[in-house]
């Protein structure tokens, strides 16, 4: 009863019928016969942060997997744009949590973005033409500097940035940020949450972020997704930290959260994580 | 060919270079060292050395069918049974939870076993041996032509396939959202390692023929900074190893392919040295 309450206040249950909007409908993997996750719905709008929050294992690596698919899952993605004229799958950008190469590895940014970016081989071909393009993607993370540095001789909060610049080139309808537990130092993470929060205001596009500080999800997501084996429950942060669901798996942080997402409602409203879109029309 | 031999005669006034089969022998390591070179970088970075050991491994199984079935020549019938075996660890390996290491290692046992089986039925497997070392002295005309057809369809695949072998060996996720299909990249990728380890297999040998693999671009990357230095190095130090290692087996009559990776390897330690210099 509670939930369904809460669950239709929540900005993922409205229509989008102006907004271009991705649905994540009934969503279900297993692997063997271990299920991971299964009925889980989520519906985001451009334009808005939504954050997968949940304990260690609770599906939520799997589930952006499943939403690139390269994971087998049950269930549909529909997406469609602002006039509703361009349907189907939606353009996917993906960073990832932590690379799985050695920091020895001989290539640089610049070969990295030349290999995605373009069909001739980086071995071969010089790239001079491509250099200003990877320049301005590198300049909107504010990473231009790296451009010839090795990607092993990055710290971790650079080379998310990295990432973060390949993805989007081509500026893509869903963006999916695994973030890592560990390994990017506290300014880092907030350059990278004020690179995020730039692009939720200035590019048309929906990003579902998987986040594990908290904090940081309550001052800059609209929507919160709290996933254990499914979706527990969604809508805005106050809500989700507020739940008493949230609180048992997340323990005391979530309740302090909660508490100090409150406080600053009181002293400044317009402060509180960021100024309110319109959803419903 | 004639023409080929008289241009050598000029641009080669040396006495191990007087002999034809000399002659073939440097033509075989120009030809297919640079394709160690540059297959060894992606061999490395993606971390397959085991994977690259295992096709040497299942060359012993298609050397003896191809000597059992007796009607097709050994070499078509190992190149056909190497890219099977290739294609179907990749297959498995994609399919199976178990983890990558188990799976190859598995296959490459099974394989020698299975070709050790065959060869020594009624008794006959010294005449094998000459495999498991290599002969490059034993190189014709005809399968030079057939490495020359080998170096411009590796070139070719190897400028199609490399980006998203990149980006792949970066991260398997991230390469899916760039749209690249991973298996079937990694397929070509094995595909293309079977045709050239079993053609260079008789002469390099079944023991050593991982060494190839592995050592020019371990050499290299301790010394490159980006992926184009990286090929360059790489396929320098194959040709350079190649080129001084048969040489140098002529004048004190060693295996030629042993004497090439001993010099890859001397040239793998002195970078090793050298690597604080170069990456930082």
């Amino acid at each position: 009863m509670f939930k369904n309450i809460m669950h239709h206040r929540a900005s993922s249950s409205e229509d989008c019928a102006k907004l271009c909007c991705t649905r994540i409908e009934d969503f279900g993997v297993k692997v063997g016969r271990l299920t991971i996750f299964d009925h889980v719905n989520i519906h985001v709008h451009c334009g808005q942060l939504t954050a997968l929050i949940g304990p260690n294992g609770a599906g939520k690596s799997t589930l952006l997997k499943a939403i690139l698919g390269e994971v087998p899952h049950t269930g549909k993605l529909k997406y469609m744009d602002a006039k509703g004229r361009r349907t189907g799958h939606p353009l996917i950008g993906y960073v990832p949590q932590y690379l799985r190469f050695d920091v020895s590895a001989p290539t640089s940014v610049m070969d990295i973005f030349m290999a995605c970016l373009s069909d001739k081989p980086v071995w071969l071909w010089p790239g001079k033409s491509l250099r200003a393009r990877v320049e301005q993607n590198l300049q909107r993370v504010r990473a231009a500097h790296l451009i010839d540095r090795r990607l092993g001789a990055l710290s971790g909060g650079e080379l998310q940035r990295v990432l973060l610049a390949l993805a989007l080139d081509p500026m893509p309808d869903l963006l999916l940020l695994d973030e890592p537990v560990s390994g990017v130092d506290q300014n880092g993470l907030e350059l990278f949450y004020e690179i995020v929060a730039e692009l939720r205001e200035k590019e048309d596009m929906a990003i579902i972020l998987i986040s594990h500080d908290l904090n940081m999800v309550a001052r800059h997501a609209d929507q919160v997704v709290l996933m254990d084996k499914g979706v527990i429950s969604a809508g805005t942060p106050e809500e989700v930290f507020g739940d008493s669901r949230t609180q048992k798996i997340f323990g005391m942080l979530a309740g302090q959260t909660a508490a100090e997402l409150h406080q600053v409602e009181a002293a400044h409203p317009e402060e509180a994580g960021r100024p309110r879109r319109e959803v419903q029309d | 060919m004639e023409l080929l031999y008289s241009a050598m005669d000029t641009l080669l006034p040396f006495a191990w270079a007087g002999h034809a089969f000399m002659k073939h022998a440097f033509l075989a390591v120009l030809l297919v060292m640079p394709l160690f070179g540059l297959l060894s970088t992606m061999v490395v970075s993606s971390r397959m050395a085991f994977f690259s050991d295992s096709l040497g491994h299942g060359a012993f199984t298609g050397i003896a069918l191809g000597a059992l079935l007796g009607a097709v020549s050994p070499l078509a019938s190992l190149l056909v049974f190497s890219v099977a075996f290739a294609l179907f660890i990749t297959y498995i390996k994609n399919k199976s939870t178990a983890s990558t290491d188990t799976v190859i290692g598995v296959f490459s046992s099974t394989a020698i076993a299975v070709g050790l089986m065959i060869m020594s039925y009624g008794g006959s497997f010294n005449k094998f041996s000459s495999y498991l070392v290599g002969d490059i002295l034993s190189i014709t005309p005809q399968e030079l032509g057939a490495l020359l057809a080998v170096f411009l369809l590796v070139l070719l695949v190897w400028g199609l396939l490399f980006n998203k072998l990149l980006v792949l060996s970066i991260n398997p996720s991230f390469a899916r959202s760039r749209g690249v299909n991973a298996y079937l990249a990694e397929s070509l990728f094995a595909a293309t390692l079977a045709v050239v380890v079993s053609i260079s297999i008789q002469w390099v040998g079944i023991l050593i023929i991982n060494a190839m693999l592995v050592l020019p671009a371990a050499a290299a990357r301790n010394l490159a900074g980006n992926v184009k230095q990286y090929h360059f190095l790489s396929v320098l130090i194959a040709l350079a190893a190649g080129i001084s290692g048969l040489i140098l087996a002529y004048y004190f009559n060693m295996a030629a392919g042993a004497t090439i990776v001993v010099i890859s390897a001397a040239v793998f330690f002195a970078t090793l040295f050298l690597k604080p210099y170069f990456v930082r």
